[in-house]
């Protein structure tokens, strides 16, 4: 049996979850969603990204980003630095996207804010 | 210059109530920063939006909402304006790119959210070397200037931008040697404490906190020790951690000093305004709304009692108060933090027009399977089952206002389901 807090939402239910004959119940979680990640966490973690990228000619030199959905857990780190290296240029408009298969992951990197030239 | 409402701050409360009031009256929104969206714009993890659109969204998406909906809506945007003075009688002095301003409002919003705690405010000792931030200057640094603040990174307080700054922080590269938290229990959300410091191997220390900052220019390193119950070092305990950064997340106090001058009355234990369930506070035509009342948990709840704020401002301001808009205030009922409360906002009722009453409130001590209990003149009208009840962690509880009617006080408890 483990112990899981649920991320999904800040109400944070504490949960419990169990493997038993190949499939795993879940107890202590007020909503769908709080299931969906136990099984989840317990399987394939998965997590948001979000961190910044350099953009050129902006009103600030750094532009916000998020994955357009989660990533495995253990790929964070390495995308995180991936992104680093990336430079964009103002204008960018919320929702563009930044940079496509983010490390093979299949998922991409979109702008969370629009950005207007300086 | 005249106008119906000044709103007072551009963040996720000053945006929801200048929408509300625009329905019904000519809107100003004056923010000191060059652009709308107060601290979101600097939050730019997800986690925001949940109650109210249904799903995850980052500091800035979830502000974009509200800035474009401003933006079509007429509301003028004075940018990179401080207010320097207000008075009772709603004239507003104001600074900025043109110079000083001066406006007569109808109604005004208070929405100028909070400030973090400084090292001063808790005393703690040392030399004052160069690399101890507070946690939000840390994250516009890291988010938004794009200025990293330090190598080696020790945090104090945690608080949920301390937990959300430890995550950045090592993602950017930094090492977070640990967070120390001075209480038994962690001060920010369970699901932060997961996904910001288990995710990544950062350790808490619960029951720690800083005794000394050591360094001349730039800080060397900070001593930490265990505490005892009344929160005292215990000796022996103490130890130094090397480092070149402390941060400190350390608590947020609502920014009040225009609504001292006001004259308006504030609440010691909020730290905010007394508020009705209109959101007027004092003054008469001057509401508050968002963090500059209550440190909120979420900004989705900041967004819900800001709407409310502003739609009083608009009608007040329209001119239809105390004529058939229900605005007279035809009662005084207080509103009393009980059995394990340590605050209610509302802290009055002075309308009793609305169909629905929300009530937010912190408990003193964390419960398990926790009722709360809504009292008028000793007869319990409502009750609410909470599973878990935490001093961090905001409880909110909605009455359908016709069970009060009648009453000459309100009593909310936070008691134990069996006993």
């Amino acid at each position: 049996m483990v112990k899981l807090v649920c991320i999904e939402c800040p109400v944070g239910c504490e949960m419990t979850a169990e493997k038993k004959d190949g499939s795993i119940k879940v107890s202590g979680n007020r909503c769908p969603r709080g299931e969906k990640y136990a099984i989840q966490e317990m399987t394939n973690p998965r997590r948001m990204l979000t961190t910044t990228v350099f953009v050129e000619g902006g009103i600030y030199p750094l532009l916000p980003v998020r994955s357009d959905r989660e990533i495995p857990k253990g790929m964070v780190r390495e995308c995180v630095k991936e992104l680093s290296k990336i430079k964009v240029k103002a204008p960018v408009k919320m929702g563009d996207v930044i940079a496509k298969n983010v490390c093979k992951t299949g998922v991409d990197i979109i702008a969370s804010r629009s950005m207007v030239r300086k | 210059m005249k106008t119906d409402v000044v709103v007072i701050g551009g963040g996720p409360a000053g945006l929801a109530a200048a929408l509300k009031a625009s329905e019904h009256a000519d809107v100003v929104i004056i923010e000191r920063d060059k652009e709308l969206g107060g601290i979101l714009q600097q939050c730019i993890h997800n986690g925001f939006g949940n109650f109210i659109f249904k799903k995850m969204m980052t500091g800035p998406e979830y502000a974009y909402h509200f800035i474009s909906l401003v933006k079509k809506s007429g509301i003028r945007v004075m940018t990179e304006t401080s207010v320097l003075e207000i008075d009772g009688n709603k004239k507003i002095v104001a600074a900025g790119p043109s110079g000083i301003v001066e406006i007569e409002a109808k109604a005004i919003v208070l929405a100028m959210g909070c400030r973090e705690r400084s090292r001063a405010q808790i005393l703690l000792p040392g030399t004052r070397p160069a690399g101890v931030y507070t946690a939000g200057t840390a994250q516009r640094l890291i988010n938004i200037e794009g200025v990293m603040p330090g190598k080696k990174i020790v945090i104090l307080g945690s608080g949920d931008v301390g937990l959300i700054m430890a995550r950045r922080l090592t993602l950017e590269g930094a090492e977070v040697e640990g967070v120390y938290e001075i209480m038994p229990r962690p001060g920010g959300l369970t699901r932060n404490i997961v996904q910001c410091l288990h995710d990544y191997g950062i350790p808490l220390h619960l029951s720690h906190t800083v005794t000394d900052i050591v360094g001349k220019e730039r800080v060397e390193g900070v001593k930490v020790a265990e505490v005892d119950e009344s929160l005292h070092p215990i000796k022996g305990t103490e130890r130094f951690i090397s480092c070149d950064t402390l941060i400190l997340a350390v608590g947020l106090i609502p920014e009040n000093e225009l609504s001292r001058q006001a004259g308006i009355e504030i609440d010691e234990i909020t730290n905010g305004p007394f508020v009705d369930e209109h959101m007027e506070t004092s003054v008469e035509g001057i509401f508050a709304c968002g963090n500059v009342v209550h440190v909120h948990d979420i900004v989705d709840d900041v967004t819900a009692s800001s709407e409310i704020a502003g739609e009083y401002a608009g009608r007040h301001a329209s001119g239809k108060n105390g004529h058939g808009m229900g605005l007279e205030k035809k009662h005084n009922i207080k509103v009393v933090a009980g059995e394990n409360v340590r605050y209610v906002v509302p802290q009055f009722l002075r309308h009793m027009d609305m169909e629905k009453l929300t009530f937010y409130l912190r408990v003193k001590e964390e419960k398990e399977d926790a009722l709360v209990v809504i009292s008028c003149s000793g007869k319990v009208v409502f009750e609410k089952r909470e599973r878990m009840v935490k001093p961090p962690e905001m409880v909110k509880v909605s009455v359908p206002a016709s069970l009060l009617e009648g009453a000459d006080e309100v009593r909310v408890d936070v008691r134990c389901r069996n006993g």
